[in-house]
């Protein structure tokens, strides 16, 4: 995770886009200017983080089946709950299944684990819009294939 | 129809919070009832869910930008109700 770039995600360890789902991992840094405020000598990841963090995953989970064609837009997230704390270096599991594939839109069921025990969960909303520009669609693209989406464009 | 509009009636009423006595067939989504893109995401969502269908909310969008097709032929309930009967139809062929 960089947090200070909203880089969430740091490896996809499965995409199954027929089945709808991803799991991906997600390792908190040691050191953060986040940390120095939240809070300070005490510090944990804020559970908006968490949230972000499920919303990527959710995202590349939509991107992947639309084929990297959409860029996902986080609209709404319902039942979300934020069960433990999470402290600098721990790894993250996160995964997302999808609930529903609407017309210009999803909706999936997103959790955070740390070794099989309930962090966090959500369900999220996202927009799939097509990229405003060419040049985000690109480094989108660069992002996800950086972390393991490797499938064609478009096809 | 009239079953259909209930399912409409009711899932707009749960998700957008609006009395459900001020949904009638002839009220517009948008106009009258002032649901937001947003909330209408939560709408189509509950209804592909209960209908069993995808409704092609892109495309309705395509039309109306592209003159084709009138906001109110989607958006008065009335029409809506219309549009999803003939894509549960269209299912169950």
């Amino acid at each position: 995770m960089r947090l200070e770039y909203f880089e969430m995600i740091d490896s996809v360890e499965e995409l199954d886009v027929e089945r709808g789902r991803i799991r991906t991992i997600a390792r908190v840094p040691e050191k953060s200017p986040v940390f120095e405020g939240h809070f300070p000598s005490h510090p944990l990841l804020p559970g908006v983080m968490l949230l972000e963090t499920m919303n990527h995953a959710s995202g590349y989970l939509l991107m992947a089946i639309n084929r990297l064609t959409r860029l996902p837009l986080f609209t709404g997230v319902k039942k979300g709950k934020f069960r433990k704390y999470v402290t600098p270096g721990m790894v993250l599991e996160v995964s997302a299944d999808l609930v529903h594939d609407g017309s210009g839109f999803g909706v999936t069921s997103a959790k955070v684990e740390i070794d099989g025990q309930r962090i966090a969960d959500a369900e999220i909303t996202m927009s799939l819009i097509p990229f405003p520009t060419e040049e985000l669609a690109a480094e989108i693209r660069r992002r996800a294939q950086h972390i393991g989406v490797t499938l064609p464009i478009g096809v | 129809m009239s079953s259909t509009f209930d399912i409409v009636a009711e899932v707009i009423s749960e998700t957008s919070e609006i009395p459900r006595d001020q949904i009638t067939p002839e009220v517009h989504a948008i106009d009258d009832l002032g649901i937001d893109s947003l909330d209408f995401l939560d709408i189509v969502f509950a209804l592909d869910k209960k209908f069993g269908i995808k409704i092609p909310l892109e495309a309705w969008t395509e039309d109306v930008n592209q003159g084709r097709a009138k906001v109110e032929d989607y958006f008065v309930l009335r029409n809506l109700c219309a549009r999803i009967d003939e894509l549960v139809a269209a299912k169950n062929a």
